[in-house]
């Protein structure tokens, strides 16, 4: 058992075109750094410097936006399912 | 990042007019605040096909962003569709039809076609001499914006040039 972790296009650079990866940890953070580990870059993409999420990139444990349940210090566990998917945003 | 469909040969955005005259009347209904949605379309298909409005969750007149739950349920639902989105849409109120540094540096679909409408001129009125919207689309790919033409075609049912239209 693993997470299964949904990857939108424009980050499938980083995964070899792979729609999903598998990672595992206990936290959002512990398993960005997973992901991070086989795919180089990732965790660039979704973690800022100051180690917070990226305001407009948007992840779902079990399709609960993360923003309501702890960000990066959400449990995550064998089996839970993420979604990751960039805003759709702007502004003149 | 490269594109993920097939290479294009012209860079054109090709949309039925029903379609069209949503966006607009969509952008016109939310004035003075910016509308939003997409036009989704069978994977690789580059055919904008399913108008679906969404709402901005800013509320903004300057700023769009898609609801984060609406988001995740607008995406299951295209990938179970076999769908993506092949038209992204907003409207500015205030400026011209062309992305602002935000939206460039927001956009994460390259595959995408983005299209922009302006209200700025007469706003939510219609019926008015010269109440055409400002109607423009864009690639936007690694922070790089291409303008490109859009051809309005009467129906994707009955043929795809723009002078072709069947009347029963």
């Amino acid at each position: 058992m693993a997470i299964e972790v949904r990857i939108p296009t424009i980050l499938r650079t980083h995964t070899g075109g792979n729609k999903t990866v598998e990672g595992s940890g206990d936290t959002l953070a512990a398993l960005v750094d997973d992901l991070d580990a086989k795919h180089p870059g990732l965790k660039n993409r979704l973690v800022t410097e100051e180690g917070k999420l990226h305001r407009f990139v948007n992840v779902y444990v079990n399709d609960e936006d993360v923003r309501f349940t702890g960000a990066l210090d959400t449990q995550v566990k064998d089996g839970d399912s993420v979604t990751i998917l960039p805003a759709v945003a702007g502004g003149c | 990042m490269g594109r993920t469909g097939p290479p294009r040969l012209v860079d054109v955005l090709r949309i039925d007019r029903a379609t069209y005259d949503a966006i607009v009347a969509h952008a016109r209904e939310d004035h003075p605040d910016e509308a939003c949605g997409v036009v989704a379309g069978p994977e690789g298909s580059d055919r904008p096909e399913r108008f679906i409005p969404m709402l901005n969750a800013a509320r903004s007149p300057t700023f769009y962003e898609f609801d984060s739950a609406d988001l995740l349920r607008l995406y299951r639902e295209m990938d179970d569709r076999g769908e993506e989105p092949v038209v992204i849409y907003h409207s500015h109120t205030a400026t011209e039809a062309h992305p602002s540094r935000t939206d460039i540096g927001l956009a994460s679909e390259p595959d995408a076609h983005y299209v922009l409408v302006s209200t700025r001129v007469h706003g939510n009125q219609t019926g008015l001499a010269g109440d055409e919207v400002e109607f423009r689309s864009f690639r936007i790919v690694d922070g790089a914006v291409t303008e490109e033409d859009v051809e309005v075609v009467e129906s994707y049912l009955f043929g795809h040039s723009p002078t072709t239209v069947v009347y029963d």
